[in-house]
């Protein structure tokens, strides 16, 4: 993969999708999906269950093909560059665009090894010390945690865990963090903590979230894209909308998108 | 009113089914009762066989062998040494001193010898331990009737020189060292073999092998062979082992043995052998434990941008390793109590010297234990029964090792 060019010469969007369809077997999960991703934006993907909306993305860092059977057609293109070009390694995406999940899920190892391991299997040659400070502290977890470096990650509460996972991703340096529902398992304050984090986060870097929660896409987003199972036979999901959060939440141009965020439908 | 006979059906219901929940409670309590009385009865009836009465007779009566008022198990080396020279015919001495020179002998084997070759104390009869506790006085009787010669004791047949000392035709004087040391070299070999086989295929089905036909063929075959009948396995480790990599499984490739005697009925071949047997299990067991680790832990690593090997590496094995090791534990106290392969590779029943390297001939503690208990004396069937108690205390111990050892791998987390 190329690295990136210079700041000047950068596209605005980050990675775009052109006509993707997601495959499981022969299943159409997703198609027809042509969104942009902003650059140090926040850009929120919302729709009802069964929508498509994870499986969108994780083709965003090839997270799906630890699927066995699924496939792609169209492309993501990350920085101009097709994601899934036969030249381009997975792992070295994944390292690029990293992702936090929807359960907490830290490894079983301490919070210094938890923020730690990502960038050392990277051969991270620098000041492990201070990445793992910085690290922390750009997760907004460094003061409750900073005593207790040695402590397994899995003591901590679900909040502190889900900024514990945010933190691991941060330490690989990543341009772009995927959060697949980041606070659904979490109590109202740790969730108003993380979309705080997300707004101080998007300052370096560019941000894709997906999320069940209306309120949470129109308080912490820039743009959103509303899914929607089509009618068809196949009943694919797709993106019926894509625009900036404020226009979606306020005057949508599609009507199932309005039933939808004022809560009439799905 | 109708709402009130729907509430009190619902009643009658749960009445039924408390009754039904009684009787299932029951029956699942008499199954675990049934097998703790299985599991007594198979203690008490080897306790029983390993102490009691024992009643011999010596060749020579050990008191025509006291030199200047000294009994013969006070004397010393060297007077020892005498009296056997001066009781064996000289080739019978010359070879006990070519086997290993008395100069080199502790005064110990020496006088074991003397009990051996000279006194030769024989059995006459056994009794077990209960009629040992309850009919004593009427044994008492009986020896002093039919035996007036014989000595009786109470002896227990587990004792540390039944531990310590080498195998030997004579009941009064044989042991289990060879076959302890026979099962462990054996075990050794087991686990150096199939451990890292069985994780390794584990973890090539689990995290790379694709679902492809050929390989849902494997998984079912490695199955179906946990289930294979172990003396098929003995078969064909004697095909495999014994015979056509005999070479290799003597030792003869490597120099270290006389390759006109050389054989391939060597410790080597059978841990090999048990190691096959025993490797399906591993397998599968690994599989079940790798296949337990979430599919959360790996995302997470996969997340950070890691490749699959360090995903395996990292996390999938330190987590599943609590339950391979389990598997593991299962799997080897089954190989140290197979005996039927070890019968078809070729254990030797009776060799009186330790196996000192992979390509010693060996016997082993179920091998012995099968031995004895075929034997038509009753005195074999005590030391039989002295010899599972010794199997069960090391089976014991393995796994009191190994558990220990998976409890520092759960701890680490």
């Amino acid at each position: 993969m190329t690295q990136p060019n210079p700041q000047n010469g950068k596209s605005e969007f980050v990675l775009e999708t052109h006509d993707l369809g997601i495959y499981y077997g022969n299943f159409r999960a997703v198609a027809d999906v042509n969104i942009p991703v902003r650059r140090h934006k926040i850009t929120a993907i919302i729709g009802p269950s069964g929508c498509g909306k994870s499986t969108l993305l994780r083709a965003f860092n090839r997270m799906n093909e630890l699927f066995s059977g699924t496939r792609i057609e169209g492309s993501v293109t990350f920085e101009g560059q097709n994601l899934y070009d036969p030249s381009v390694d997975p792992v070295e995406v994944r390292y690029r665009i990293g992702m936090v999940f929807q359960k907490p899920n830290p490894f079983p190892k301490s919070i210094y090894e938890n923020v730690a391991w990502g960038a050392r299997i990277h051969g991270f040659k620098g000041d492990m010390d201070e990445l793992v400070v910085s690290s922390l502290r750009q997760a907004a977890l460094w003061d409750e945690v900073k005593d207790k470096l040695k402590q397994s990650g899995l003591a901590l509460s679900g909040g502190q865990q889900q900024r514990l996972c945010i933190a691991r991703a941060l330490a690989v340096q990543p341009e772009v963090i995927l959060m697949d529902e980041p606070a659904s398992a979490l109590d109202p304050i740790a969730t108003l903590k993380i979309e705080e984090l997300m707004q101080e986060l998007k300052q370096n870097y560019t941000i894709v979230i997906v999320t069940h929660n209306m309120q949470q896409a129109a308080r912490a987003s820039d743009h959103t894209a509303m899914m929607m199972l089509t009618n068809g036979e196949s009943r694919s999901g797709t993106v019926i909308e894509f625009d900036e959060t404020n226009i979606i939440f306020t005057r949508p141009k599609d009507k199932r998108t309005e039933d939808y965020v004022t809560g009439r439908f799905g | 009113m109708k709402e009130k006979a729907v509430i009190q059906g619902f009643v009658k219901n749960l009445k039924a089914r408390k009754r039904t929940g009684l009787v299932w409670h029951v029956v699942f309590q008499a199954s675990t009762v049934v097998g703790i009385i299985a599991l007594i009865a198979l203690m008490l009836n080897v306790i029983d066989g390993a102490f009691g009465y024992v009643a011999y007779e010596a060749r020579v009566d050990p008191d025509t062998l006291i030199v200047d008022g000294m009994p013969v198990e006070d004397q010393n080396k060297e007077q020892l040494v005498a009296l056997l020279q001066s009781t064996l015919s000289s080739g019978a001495y010359n070879k006990l001193d070519n086997e290993k020179s008395f100069v080199d002998r502790s005064r110990e084997e020496v006088y074991q010898l003397v009990v051996e070759r000279i006194i030769k104390p024989k059995v006459v009869q056994v009794w077990k331990l209960w009629p040992s506790l309850t009919q004593a006085d009427e044994i008492r009787a009986t020896v002093a009737q039919d035996h007036p010669g014989a000595e009786l004791d109470f002896v227990s047949w587990l004792t540390y020189d039944f531990v310590s000392r080498p195998q030997t035709s004579e009941p009064l004087t044989a042991g289990v060292r060879t076959a302890i040391f026979g099962s462990l070299w054996t075990i050794l070999f087991t686990i150096l073999f199939a451990f890292p086989v069985g994780v390794g295929a584990s973890i090539y089905l689990e995290e790379y092998a694709s679902d492809h036909w050929l390989n849902r063929i494997i998984q079912t075959n490695i199955n179906n062979l946990a289930g294979v009948p172990s003396i098929v396995y003995g078969i064909l480790g004697l095909a495999i082992f014994v015979r056509a990599l005999e070479p290799l499984t003597s030792g003869e490739v490597f120099g270290l043995v006389d390759p006109t005697t050389a054989n391939g009925r060597t410790v080597l071949s059978a841990g090999l052998t048990l190691g096959l047997l025993v490797l399906p299990i591993i397998i599968i067991n690994a599989q079940e434990a790798i296949r337990a680790v979430p599919r959360s832990l790996r995302n997470a690593s996969y997340g950070v941008g890691a490749t699959k090997w360090q995903t395996v590496w990292s996390h999938v094995l330190p987590n599943a390793m609590p339950g391979i090791l389990t598997g593991t534990i299962l799997a080897v106290s089954r190989a140290i109590g197979e005996t039927a392969p070890l019968v078809v590779v070729g254990a030797s029943t009776a060799i009186s010297f330790d196996p000192s390297s992979p390509f010693s001939k060996f016997t082993t503690l179920p091998i012995q234990i099968y031995q004895w208990t075929s034997r038509p004396q009753d005195e074999f069937r005590s030391l039989a029964a002295a010899s599972i108690l010794v199997l069960l205390v090391l089976l014991l111990t393995l796994n009191a090792s190994a558990i220990l050892l998976r409890n520092r791998f759960s701890r680490r987390y």
